[in-house]
């Protein structure tokens, strides 16, 4: 018997939270606060919303921004999906989905099209997501300008007045340096023609994702205490240049484990004489293809 | 809540007999699909929502406005009352149930909750351009909400343009949201009720009627 399947079990349904804790972890008033903010969040797009953010039985940095968002949206009707950098198995996506199936009594999947709730770390999955769906991000950084203008007073009136020469001037000394634009993963994007945003540290090959999406988009920074959000069907530009407009890195390879040429890759080291394997970064992509291309699934 | 709470404001009022109303049933699992319908409201601006929520509101309040204030109100959220859902068991209701402070001043309420005419939006805070989340949310009772009707909006949550029917239209309202709109970010934020069906209208709606182009 394994440590996994000793431990209790736990009911299906409503009012199945752990006892001796609230549903969902965090107690009524601390949900409370962090739904009203993410209604100014959905009302302000792109824009940063303090909130009180809680100590979470887990160091910030682990997604705790991420986690206080989704204990306050998850209920016994839905289910979650939790991934991180793409991949459902790895240990911080395991922990959090075992942690709502224990607190919220909720139906956990590994299936994006499955999903009603799918907390994200780095990544968006590669299958589209439709009207309906909630995707919410662990984000690190979330002021954009943080590295152009360290305080915070400065970055807050930077945004009132949408000054934001300072991030162009950024991706011009890209330019200036490299002869291209060297960014590509945390590329500041503007939500709705008036927010710069960071849309936490995704791939910029994810970027183009963010524009127009059906799924409504939530962002939460534990550390920092920010919330932002990006409400369907919203505009989501790429910051760019009219002579050099945003492109998206593509990898010349295609996945080893299911042949997907449209799909954002790692690069994995596979044996002691250095030989690379790139496999998908989307575990549940990846391992949908394979099934449907008959081989025997691999995990990347 | 379950049952009938005594509570001695209301002693001997007439509404309820001096009885105040449950609040949820289950309040943490209530307050959460309220709140779920009403996020997708929010990101769905002009879609009708209904509350799924059995609830025996206060007289003066819809089932929707009431599920609303128990799901997002407490003591940190001033709340202002129109002369149209003011009683006094309005009144005890809320502070019973979100102990939230019921304010004179619309300018200092985070919420507030409109059951006759709609007031100026201009009587609400709006927040600045620094701090635009530190607006208002107004509540506002209406008397029908179609889907089909001479609002069309548009703007982040709508794709394209999605038709609303609203009455009553007070006149006012459409102007002063245009203006409203050109104080972006800063604003104020609409849930429009009736019954338990719900529609919500942020800030970044844009608001005009058939015709106009």
């Amino acid at each position: 018997m394994t440590a996994e399947s000793s431990r209790p079990r736990v009911p299906q349904g409503a009012g199945s939270a752990r006892p001796g804790y609230n549903y969902a972890f965090l107690d009524e008033a601390t949900k409370r606060e962090i739904r009203r903010k993410l209604l100014k969040a959905v009302a302000i797009p792109g824009h940063q919303v303090p909130f009180s953010s809680r100590e979470m039985p887990l160091p910030p940095g682990w997604g705790t921004g991420g986690i206080q968002v989704t204990a306050s949206l998850v209920g016994p009707a839905d289910v979650l999906k939790v991934i991180d950098q793409g991949a459902d198995d790895t240990t911080n996506a395991v922990s959090i989905r075992r942690f709502f199936a224990e607190t919220a009594g909720v139906e956990t999947t590994t299936s994006t099209r499955r999903a009603s709730l799918i907390q994200t770390r780095h990544r968006i999955p590669e299958t589209p997501l439709a009207e309906g769906q909630i995707l919410v991000f662990q984000v690190p950084l979330p002021e954009p300008l943080r590295f152009l203008e360290p305080r915070e007073s400065e970055t807050r009136r930077l945004h009132a007045l949408a000054e934001y020469g300072s991030a162009y001037v950024s991706l011009y000394e890209q330019v200036a340096r490299h002869g291209r634009i060297a960014q590509s993963y945390d590329y500041p994007v503007m939500v709705g023609g008036r927010y710069l945003m960071r849309p936490s540290p995704i791939p910029s090959f994810d970027n183009p994702k963010l524009d127009r999406n059906p799924a409504l988009l939530l962002f939460g920074a534990g550390r920092e205490r920010r919330l932002y959000a990006v409400p369907p069907y919203t505009p989501v530009e790429s910051l760019s240049f009219e002579d050099r407009p945003f492109a998206v890195e593509r990898s010349p390879q295609a996945c080893d484990l299911c042949g997907a040429t449209d799909s954002f890759l790692d690069e994995i080291v596979a044996d002691d004489a250095g030989s690379r394997l790139f496999a998908c970064s989307d575990s549940e992509y990846c391992n949908e293809r394979q099934r449907r291309l008959g081989r025997s699934v691999v995990a990347p | 809540m379950s049952g009938l709470v005594q509570d001695p404001a209301t002693a001997g009022g007439e509404a309820s007999g001096g009885l105040l109303r449950p609040g949820f049933a289950e309040p943490a699992l209530d307050a959460q699909r309220c709140f779920r319908t009403l996020l997708s409201a929010m990101a769905h601006p002009g879609r009708i929502h209904a509350l799924d929520v059995a609830i025996e509101p206060p007289a003066r309040l819809m089932p929707g406005s009431a599920a609303l204030c128990l799901t997002l109100l407490d003591a940190e959220t001033p709340l202002w009352l129109d002369a149209a859902c003011a009683d006094e068991e309005a009144r005890a209701y809320l502070r019973f149930h979100c102990g939230c402070p019921l304010v004179d001043d619309s300018r200092a309420a985070a919420f507030g909750l409109v059951g006759g005419a709609l007031p100026p939006l201009g009587d609400f805070a709006p927040g600045d351009d620094l701090a635009p989340e530190d607006s208002a949310t107004v509540i506002w009772q209406v008397e029908a909400l179609e889907d089909e009707g001479p609002l069309r909006l548009s703007g982040p949550g709508i794709d394209g343009i999605r038709a609303l029917g609203l009455a009553p239209l007070p006149g006012h309202f459409l102007e002063e949201r245009a203006r409203g709109h050109a104080a972006f970010p800063a604003g104020v934020d609409l849930i429009l009720v009736a019954g338990s069906r719900l529609v919500g209208l942020p800030r970044s709606t844009r608001i005009e009627t058939a015709g106009e182009g």
